[in-house]
């Protein structure tokens, strides 16, 4: 992978949600709000921070991503195809019949994908066993684990919380997308999960809370998991979802729809106008 | 009479025969595909005793894996394990794995296509005294339902370590039950089995496929394929002669065995520990209706949940032992006759 500069990762980002909007609008259904809000996550990812080869997605030493909130996954296809693993003019069969880009995704259909996600909180147990697996193995690589924050209503995903932290998989990052919505609306009103923090720190986690749309912050939050040996790391990814769209900004509506094609048109425009220049939190 | 050819034990019905539940079966197949295979790792829920997964534990204790009483992460883990390139056996009572786990099954392991095997203990009414909850009769149709997975349910303890090696040997996905309770193991080392081919334990050696003697085709699984032979030597005192079919894989089913056998005798009874609807009769009639329309009786919990008691009180009170086998091998000969 060439090396980057956090402007042209957000460059990266701001044409990766182009064509989310893009695929969107050519599947008629599909999530808006969770893919356009975890871009600049995924293009961290992709072209910052694993170590992977799209020309060979089933190099034996890559860094494993598991994405457990599979209903995103119009931004893992996007970025992989930015990356390389597919041409980017397959992103429009997102959802036809015969489709590698299933509407949640499917290990045996897309090489890359790693596993099949959808059915919510399942991915953080596969990600540990994954872990589990691979460091009794002496393996190097890591693996990372993209959670929303609604999903943290499962218990399946508890399950794991206890289970990485009982055995201190330091080879386990955990990126959670806290964008504060759900399909019923607002995380704190259908389920509180504050003091989210604490909750992974009573379970033996390293916690880091992130800008999710700062690059560089991401990119810094990796690194210092990386030095950690004692147990697994989670990233507290604070985001806006429908980030870059004015009028999808932090609506739980634009949870679950695409964009009509004239109001694709408008959403278009104004991230070619943005060139990439979202604003952070901390801008 | 007994098939030679399924090379039974000699003591199959002497009083000496012995008993060991076909968990324990479970527990030594883990501890020689462990020998074989360095891929092999089992993963438990806290009921690592009574699965008889100690075995493996006590051996391989650093590819044995505690989760906890968490049946959804125990086949997510392993999920992630399979993945990953291991070969993960998890054991926990069928009643929560599959029972509660099922969704995690179907997405992680059985639309994954990777090679979990998933062993359900403790399956059946036998489970006797622990009552309703932990007596798993629906667990064979949970999984039959499921596209990618094997389901097979083991006769004795011999059968049941045979099957566990056989499973570490597939790639793919597999639903093994197991039953609490000690039986006969009347099968030896040298009994054929293969998945998904059923034995002729009763009965010529060779099914002609051409209608006349034997009149019946019993199709069992399970502990209960030894109330079916009781039956057909009961059967057979009286003037009736028989095939007993061991199907212990449910899916893929051995559809040519059976249809074979429906031929021969132009009726079948199926017997199994599990709701008749799903289960082995399910799956026996829905081939037959396919390809070979022929009058069935069914031999199993007859829509209804279990309560506590002792293994045989409760086998005997909803018509699982060799008594109602051979009521239902009578009433089936009558239909087959009214049609006839």
């Amino acid at each position: 992978m060439p090396k980057y500069t956090i402007e042209k990762l957000q460059k990266k980002a701001n044409d990766i949600r182009k064509d989310i909007i893009k695929m969107l609008v050519a599947a008629g259904s599909g999530h808006s709000a969770g893919p356009l809000g975890t871009a600049d996550i995924f293009t961290a990812l992709y072209f910052a921070i694993m170590n992977h080869d799209p020309k060979n997605p089933f190099w034996e030493d890559r860094d494993r991503l598991i994405l457990s909130n599979g209903h995103i996954c119009p931004v893992r296809y996007a970025t992989m195809a930015h990356a390389g693993y597919f041409p980017i003019s397959e992103l429009k069969t997102l959802r036809h019949l015969g489709t590698r880009l299933q509407g949640h995704p499917e290990r045996l259909r897309l090489p890359g994908v790693e596993t099949t996600s959808g059915p919510l909180g399942s991915g953080l147990a596969q990600a540990s066993g994954y872990a589990y697996a691979a460091r009794m193995d002496g393996k190097r690589f890591r693996v990372f684990c993209i959670c929303s924050d609604g999903e943290h209503d499962e218990g399946n995903h508890w399950e794991a919380v206890f289970f990485a932290g009982k055995y201190n998989l330091s080879n386990l990052t955990v990126i959670v997308d806290r964008n504060n919505i759900q399909i019923d609306g607002h995380t704190e009103d259908v389920m509180p999960l504050e003091p989210l923090v604490d909750k992974y720190r009573a379970f033996n986690w390293t916690v880091i809370e992130v800008d999710g749309h700062n690059i560089e912050q991401i990119i810094d939050a990796v690194e210092q998991a990386r030095a950690v040996y004692e147990n697994p790391t989670v990233i507290i990814a604070h985001t806006i979802p429908g980030k870059g769209v004015s009028f999808m900004e932090n609506l739980p509506e634009w949870h679950g729809k695409p964009p009509t094609a004239e109001e694709a048109k408008i959403a278009l425009r104004e991230l070619r106008t943005l060139g990439g220049k979202i604003k952070s939190e901390n801008d | 009479m007994i098939n030679k050819e399924a090379k039974l034990s000699k003591k199959i019905f002497q009083k000496d025969i012995e008993m060991i539940p076909t968990r324990q079966g479970y527990g030594e197949g883990l501890v020689a595909v462990g020998e074989k295979d360095e891929r092999v790792v089992v993963l438990c829920a806290d009921v690592t005793e009574s699965t008889r997964s100690i075995l493996f534990k006590e051996r391989f204790p650093e590819r044995f894996i505690e989760v906890g009483v968490a049946e959804q992460a125990l086949a997510t883990i392993a999920a992630g394990m399979a993945n990953y390139g291991k070969i993960p056996f998890i054991s926990s009572y069928a009643a929560f794995s599959p029972g509660r786990n099922w969704e995690q099954i179907r997405t992680t392991i059985a639309l994954n296509d990777v090679p979990v095997k998933i062993a359900g203990a403790h399956a059946g009414i036998s489970v006797g005294p622990d009552g309703a909850t932990h007596q798993m009769l629906e667990d064979m149709a949970l999984m039959r339902a499921m596209p990618n997975m094997t389901v097979i349910a083991p006769c004795d303890s011999l059968e049941a370590k045979k099957a566990t090696v056989a499973a570490a040997k597939t790639e793919h996905p597999v639903y093994i039950r197991f039953a609490r309770e000690k039986s006969p193991v009347f099968t030896t080392e040298d009994t054929p089995f293969k998945i998904g081919r059923a034995e002729v334990l009763w009965g010529p050696s060779t099914i002609s496929g051409r209608h006349g003697d034997p009149l019946v085709a019993i199709v069992a699984c399970g502990p209960l394929v030894y109330e079916a032979l009781l039956a057909a030597k009961e059967l057979e005192k009286k003037g009736i002669d028989v095939l007993v079919l061991n199907s212990h894989t449910l899916k893929p089913l051995d559809e040519q065995a059976i249809i074979r056998a429906a031929k021969t005798t132009g009726a079948v009874v199926t017997v199994e520990e599990h709701q008749i609807t799903g289960g082995l009769g399910g799956a026996v009639a829905e081939t037959l209706a396919r390809n070979y329309p022929t009058p069935m009786e069914f031999v199993g919990m007859p829509d209804h949940f279990g309560e506590s008691g002792a293994p045989d009180e409760l086998l005997e009170k909803y018509g699982m032992k060799s008594k109602s086998i051979v009521e239902a091998v009578k009433r089936v000969i009558v239909k087959k006759e009214k049609n006839g």
